[in-house]
């Protein structure tokens, strides 16, 4: 495929095309992909995310300068949401990434979410292997401003970077499910403001009671909590150098293939489940379904006995019981 | 071209006044596109980039400072010198009347003063996007 070959040949613009043809779906979508997916692999994924306002995109653009400054190059995906009303979406994180322009070692790229809910959008995976592919050594992917629940990036990244900020809430806050519990380095930024020590503070006692077992005998990971002012770019070297920890206790602990194989996991499932259900509604069609629609809404009979008629006889297995994982 | 519309809002030059690019911007939001706003302070380079690696449709620049007979051929070289030659650019912001002629020979679609209504840009971006 040209695009594909131009995009390997470091064609910027071929670059850009081959994102918005993957973002889109498009017909050549996944031939591009399958072109594309031997060189994958290479990358150090690191995901940002953290609630809206924490400041990810100033840290991102702080981050990619440190890079650059020990000559790596760096890929970056920034996602924003779209509206549910219009599918409109304002796209404000290059605002912050001023300083990385001009930079060929560098690639900067806006996604609206389009109606994903996990903090990504669908298809931020899929331009993830397309930098990946084409040798950005590190591919920062930046959440949309994530609330608790939006923890879709732990697994596209290796590294998952939690982005807080003082005054966020207590202790409790930071001892729910969710977010923290996906952190392999916590950072707190905007630490010249008051309450960044007790943030800290909190944040440090919801991980000594909550360390997760390590994997298969090896020691666990103890996220280290970082304070920065991503403004001024103190704390920042302290951010590389966790991320660069906790990449080299990935490979050592075995962990790196490991999620690398778990993600693989997931993914087919989720291919599977999307190409099923599109397969299964070509088969059923739309008036059918509908009809199914209007007698569950009548009550003339319920979701469960509907999916079961849809489907026809196979093997009985427990609605969501593939929910897990 | 996608169907999703991709927009670059971009503020070149030294003012520093982006309200009216920001109204611009939540209006094409608003009319179910893809925004993205590069902020204040850009050269014509940095658009130009931010265009390339965005794959925009379009360049809306806002300028306020006068600038625009230096700022917009700088901006309108630089896209055809990188192959970008088919995105449309318009410009929003205070251009005297006399000026606007010389910028549409110059290869912009649209000029826009203060009181233009949010409707007619939006409206004027997807046509020419359209026929494009």
């Amino acid at each position: 495929m040209e695009l594909v070959k131009e995009a390997l040949a470091a064609n910027r613009y071929a670059l850009a095309r081959l994102i918005s043809l993957i973002e889109d779906d498009g017909a050549d979508a996944r031939t591009a992909l399958a072109a594309l997916y031997p060189r994958t692999g290479q990358a150090h994924v690191v995901g940002i995310t953290g609630a809206p306002g924490t400041g990810k995109s100033t840290l991102v653009n702080e981050l990619a300068k440190g890079w650059r400054a020990q000559d790596v190059t760096v890929g970056v995906v920034a996602v924003d949401p779209s509206s549910p009303f219009t599918g409109g979406a304002l796209l404000g994180d290059r605002v912050r990434m001023r300083d990385l322009a001009g930079d060929p070692g560098v690639f900067v790229r806006s996604m609206a979410s389009r109606g994903s809910l996990g903090g990504l959008a669908r298809a931020t995976g899929d331009v993830v292997k397309v930098l990946d592919a084409v040798g950005f050594a590190v591919v920062l992917v930046e959440t949309v401003g994530a609330g608790q629940s939006e923890v879709d990036i732990a697994r596209t990244a290796h590294t998952t970077v939690v982005v807080e900020a003082p005054g966020m809430g207590d202790e409790v806050q930071a001892l729910k499910a969710g977010l923290l519990e996906i952190a392999d380095v916590l950072v707190v930024n905007k630490a010249d403001r008051p309450g960044a020590a007790q943030t800290a503070r909190a944040l440090e006692m919801a991980i000594n009671r909550n360390s997760p077992a390590g994997e298969g005998g090896e020691p666990a990971w103890r996220p280290p909590i970082v304070q920065t002012v991503a403004l001024d770019g103190s704390g920042v070297p302290e951010v590389l150098k966790a991320v660069a920890a906790h990449r080299e206790h990935l490979c050592a602990s075995g962990q790196w293939a490991g999620r690398a194989r778990a993600r693989v996991e997931t993914e087919l499932i989720n291919v599977l489940q999307q190409e099923l259900l599109a397969r299964l509604r070509a088969r059923v069609g739309e008036g059918e379904m509908q009809a199914w629609v209007e007698r569950i809404t009548a009550r003339e009979v319920d979701v469960y006995t509907a999916v079961r008629a849809i489907l026809g006889p196979g093997t009985g297995t427990r609605m969501n019981a593939d929910k897990r994982g | 071209m996608s169907e999703r519309l991709r927009i670059l809002i971009a503020k070149p030059g030294l003012d520093g006044h982006d309200r009216g690019a920001k109204v611009i911007a939540r209006a094409l939001r608003d009319a179910g596109m893809e925004v993205i706003y590069t902020g204040l302070r850009q050269t014509p380079e940095m658009i130009v980039e931010a265009a390339l690696q965005e794959d925009v449709d379009a360049v809306g620049l806002s300028i306020l400072s006068g600038a625009h007979m230096t700022l917009v051929p700088r901006v309108i070289e630089g896209l055809q010198k990188a192959g970008l030659g088919h995105i449309k650019v318009f410009v929003g912001g205070i251009v005297p009347d006399e000026d606007v002629p010389a910028l549409k020979d110059l290869g912009v679609a649209g000029v826009f003063g203060p009181g233009t209504s949010m409707q007619v840009v939006a409206d004027f971006v997807r046509q020419q996007l359209a026929e494009a």
